[in-house]
């Protein structure tokens, strides 16, 4: 069986206790995000909090999904709260590295956090696009709410 | 003396039919046996169509219809000669209302554009829409037969209504009177739903539209592999189905038309051999089919099509009907009998095909066909392209196994085993 290096353990927990899920005010931008091939949907807010430098104050969310989803986007919460955009932004490039990869490279642990136990979904082309939704969605949403704040 | 013609076995020789098809002996996920429950996605392709499509290329390869040299002539007799079987397996009247297309998408385009062109041009009267006509489709459509309509009404100002669908998936047909009324102009209907199996009442419907002079397409996608498509009985005036979900390759499908209608429509795409004579100020159209068969046509496909009902006739489709019969059966019961299945569609295999769309309570269905996957089972998750529908029950998405002539009642219970490890694995039951 090959499964369980799709679906880590870490990758269940937080399919079935997603983190920072529902959907919280106030917040500065919000998008809606569909996989069309599948129909999975996310609706994703950011919050900023100005400083020297952006912060990602909260990030909350509503989807529907399959288990890939799910927890990537609750994964996506714990790495991008609390951190400057620019550093949040990082991440997410990172993460879409890894899922470009296709399992070919080595994941950088000190960037992704729990984030690199994906790195196995990268080599199902299929469900890349659930794995990247979440992130996808966070990237557009935050995009948004620096345009609001440096018009 | 004249002996009577041997009836044709009702049974389909399975083991034997498998051997035609070289993929089903391939392995996937390191080493398991290929279990292809996904015919309604796409068929896999006999040895007979694989040989065929070959041979054309090594033998009789050169365009058609426009020269003079011995290669095109075979090339030109074999596309042709595709066509020909394409309308006897359809029962058409004759092979001029058979038009090669790429896929159904493109038929029901072609039909959606060809009314557009003629509401432009002011005629003719049968196909030129005013504000406030409508066309009629259903809730269990394909996005290919729901878009080009939508897109249509945009143009014209008509307006788009719906079948609804039963809680048991079938066509609510108590609105019909509602429904088609002296505005309809066209009603567009699936012969078999792409989710659900249902098969459709079309004659039915088709007598009511035809008796407020609408006009009927029906999407084949999902009848026509089954030799469900016979178009003296139907009662449709235009069909639209595709080679690859029968045997037949990728890039070929077939729009079938009563001659007159064709007669009628203004062609769709413009461009060379469907003419019959350009002028720099104007051009006029060759008859049809080639006025709707612009540029250089997928023809080694055609060919391919063409061994492809040969293949499907050869076996017999009365055979191929009845083994799926057997295999739904099996399945609809199996499943059935798992806790948490619930099957999105008739759960008796009455005016039914063999697709069978289910959600699994507590699993995603991109979850359950990952599993299924694992085991070497292939299946289909998602919405099928048929948002509309799944939102009308009420789901957001579903796995779907769909049954063919090679598929075996090992590989319903390889199916059903595979969903009670789906629900194992992510600890539901």
């Amino acid at each position: 069986m090959q499964l369980e290096s799709m679906y880590q353990e870490i990758i269940l927990d937080h399919y079935r206790h997603p983190h920072h899920k529902g959907l919280r005010e106030p917040f500065d931008a919000q998008v809606h995000h569909v996989n069309p091939t599948c129909g999975d949907e996310v609706t994703l807010r950011v919050t900023l909090k100005d400083g020297s430098e952006p912060v990602v104050a909260d990030v909350s969310y509503d989807a529907l999904g399959c288990s890939i989803s799910q927890a990537s986007v609750s994964v996506l919460t714990d790495l991008v709260i609390g951190r400057t955009v620019s550093e949040a932004m990082a991440v997410c490039d990172a993460f879409g590295e890894l899922m470009r990869s296709r399992d070919a490279a080595e994941p950088d642990e000190d960037t992704l956090g729990d984030a690199v136990v994906f790195a196995g979904v990268a080599k199902y082309p299929a469900r890349i696009k659930c794995a990247l939704l979440g992130w996808m969605a966070w990237k557009d949403a935050t995009a948004q709410a620096m345009a609001k704040e440096s018009p | 003396m004249s002996a009577v013609p041997e009836a044709r076995s009702t049974s389909i020789d399975v083991a034997r039919v498998r051997k035609d098809f070289p993929i089903l002996d391939r392995t996937v996920r390191a080493g398991r046996p290929l279990v292809y429950l996904d015919s309604a996605n796409t068929s896999q392709k006999p040895r007979q169509v694989i040989d065929t499509i070959s041979e054309f290329y090594e033998r009789h390869n050169a365009n058609i219809h426009r020269a003079t040299h011995e290669l095109s002539e075979e090339a030109t007799e074999a596309y042709e000669g595709a066509r020909i079987k394409v309308a006897g397996f359809i029962g058409a009247a004759d092979e001029t209302e058979v038009v090669f297309t790429k896929n159904v998408s493109e038929a029901i385009n072609l039909v959606a554009y060809s009314i557009g062109n003629a509401t432009a041009a002011g005629g003719p009267g049968r196909l030129a829409l005013s504000p406030g006509d409508e066309i009629v489709i259903t809730e269990m459509e394909h996005h290919s037969n729901i878009v080009p309509w939508q897109m249509l009404c945009q143009r014209t100002g008509a307006r788009l209504r719906w079948f609804g669908v039963t809680p048991d998936g079938r066509l609510d047909l108590a609105a019909a009177d509602q429904l088609i009324t002296a505005r309809t102009r066209l009603v567009a209907l699936a012969h078999q739903s792409n989710v659900l199996g249902t098969i459709n009442p079309v004659a039915e419907i088709a007598a009511r539209a035809h008796a407020v002079s609408a006009l009927v397409l029906v999407d084949a996608a999902q009848s026509a592999p089954h030799g469900l498509v016979d178009t003296r009985s139907l009662g449709a005036d235009l069909v639209g189905f595709t080679g690859h979900k029968m045997c037949g390759p990728t890039g070929i499908g077939v729009l079938w038309g009563r001659r007159d209608l064709l007669d009628d429509m203004p062609p769709f795409l413009g461009g060379g051999e469907m003419i019959e004579s350009v002028l720099m100020d104007r051009s006029t159209y060759a008859p049809p089919p080639h006025k709707f068969e612009a540029g250089t046509m997928p023809i080694a496909q055609a060919v391919g099509l063409g061994a492809a009902v040969d293949y499907l006739t050869e076996v017999g489709l009365d055979a191929v009907r009845a083994h799926e019969q057997a295999l739904l059966r099996r399945a609809l019961l199996a499943l059935g009998e798992i806790d948490g299945l619930r099957i999105l569609g008739p759960a008796e295999p009455a005016d039914r095909g063999g697709a069978i769309s289910f959600t699994i309570e507590g699993i995603h269905p991109h979850d359950v066909s990952q599993v299924l996957d694992d085991r070497g089972v292939a299946v289909r998750a998602g919405h099928h392209c048929a948002w509309p529908l799944h939102r009308a029950l009420g789901v957001q998405s579903s796995t779907r196994a769909s049954l063919y002539l090679y598929n075996t009642a090992d590989e319903v219970d390889a199916l059903a085993g595979g969903i009670r490890a789906a629900q194992k694995f992510f600890g539901t039951q």
